[in-house]
């Protein structure tokens, strides 16, 4: 059963100066204020300021969240494991976009 | 429909005890996680292994699929024997933690209506957003210069009325806007999942990857080019053409360049707001000695050079 879009959609570049809201990050991650504070405190997720009474957060954290969620998840880590697993993946990401970088014939 | 064989994606007997499996989940779980994971087709790898975990994790489900018998071969055509589930009941349904991503036929076949049973506020009537989706679109380099339309086909989970979980193919275009970069998201408003009792539809979040590029790196919003290089164009100084993604450009050379020596052109990597830098790397390319002349003319500057290459290495 295919379904043929013929009109072209347009979306929004989400880009490093972005910022969400801490109710648009539950919803969009489908969790409570309580997961996001949890992540917070394992400094998985860091504020980038205050909107009104709530926080806000960069947008990169929609991922960091969601990743974090699938890790503890699927492979039965805590909070402290994603953490810790988010940031070695993070470091592996920054090392093989430099490898990239330096071209595949000097590596 | 062909036959799966759960226990030999889980690469355990079928005898193992529970304790094995679980830790045999565990190990594949992490070698497959999309998340994780550098190997081709982890994810559907993550996802086969996951069904079979599905399965045999639940002594009810385990014992269900193993009086199928063990005669069957995996990929081998299989219908299931009339009432085969008979005095075996499935409670709670299945798809823990599998994040309603659709089985595969033969597991919807045999399971599949142990979760229409158990299954959660089928038909509740309540009002809820749609749930955000994600999915990966791979662009060339070109595009992001140049902006594009791109055709994505998406894989969408979808609940029959019946209670299964089918996958429905799902075409969209996009336009790829100018100066995106390598891991930034596209939001598309309104096309992720549909509401729940009226409730508005999620986003889909489309992140960017690149396709490699035969001649370009690309690092944030710079990219690096490898030239190749004569020695007499390194050492003297030469213009020479050089190819961008956005047309040939003319480059010098300074004298007395050396290989690996990086020029910049700048403004000429990805565009944008903050447009990034194109990095030409120079690669001295030595011409053969095949010819009689060529040969002399090495010999020459052998002999006329005076030339250490290993100077500082302290081996002279």
């Amino acid at each position: 059963m295919d379904e043929q879009d013929t009109q072209i959609l347009s979306g929004q570049i989400l880009d490093e100066t972005m910022e969400i809201t801490l109710v648009q990050l539950c919803q969009s991650c489908a969790v409570q204020a309580e997961t996001i504070e949890a992540m917070m405190e394992q400094g998985i997720l860091e504020p980038s300021g205050r909107r009104g009474r709530h926080w806000c957060f960069p947008y990169a954290s929609v991922r960091r969240t969601s990743v974090a969620l699938r890790l503890q998840e699927d492979l039965g880590v805590n909070l402290a494991g994603a953490a810790l697993a988010l940031e070695l993946l993070e470091r592996i990401d920054k090392l093989n976009a430099r490898l990239r970088a330096i071209g595949p014939e000097r590596t | 429909m062909e036959y799966k064989d759960y226990y030999k994606i889980m690469g355990v007997a079928r005898d193992a005890t529970q304790d094995e499996i679980k830790r045999a989940y565990r190990k594949l779980a992490r070698k497959y996680h999309p998340d994780v994971s550098e190997e081709a087709d982890a994810e559907a790898h993550f996802k086969e292994v996951g069904e079979a975990y599905e399965v045999l994790k639940d002594p009810e489900k385990r014992a269900a699929y193993d009086q199928l018998g063990a005669q069957w071969q995996a990929g081998q055509e299989f219908k299931p024997p009339p009432d085969w589930d008979e005095g075996f009941e499935f409670r709670g349904g299945g798809y823990t933690g599998a994040g309603g991503e659709a089985f595969s036929d033969f597991f919807e076949t045999l399971f599949g209506q142990g979760f229409a049973r158990g299954g959660a506020g089928a038909g509740a009537a309540f009002r809820m957003r749609g749930e955000d989706r994600r999915a990966k679109v791979l662009i060339d380099l070109e595009d992001s210069y140049q902006g594009a339309t791109r055709k994505i086909s998406l894989h969408v989970p979808e609940l029959t009325g019946d209670g299964h979980v089918r996958t429905r193919e799902r075409n969209l275009s996009v336009r790829i806007p100018r100066g995106i970069r390598q891991g930034q998201q596209i939001r598309l408003a309104g096309q992720g999942g549909s509401g729940l009792g009226g409730g508005e539809a999620g986003d889909l979040y489309l992140e960017v990857e690149f396709r490699e590029h035969p001649l370009y790196r690309v690092d944030g919003s710079d990219i690096y080019l490898d030239l190749p290089v004569a020695p007499w164009e390194a050492a003297l100084g030469a213009a020479v053409k050089v190819p961008t993604p956005s047309g040939i450009v003319d480059l010098k050379i300074p004298a007395e360049s050396n290989q690996g020596r990086k020029l910049r052109l700048k403004k000429r990597g990805i565009p944008g707001k903050d447009a990034g830098d194109m990095y030409v790397v120079l690669q001295i390319t030595l011409p053969p000695a095949h010819s009689e002349d060529a040969k002399a003319l090495y010999q020459r500057m052998k002999e006329q050079l005076g030339f250490d290459p290993r100077a500082r290495l302290g081996v002279s």
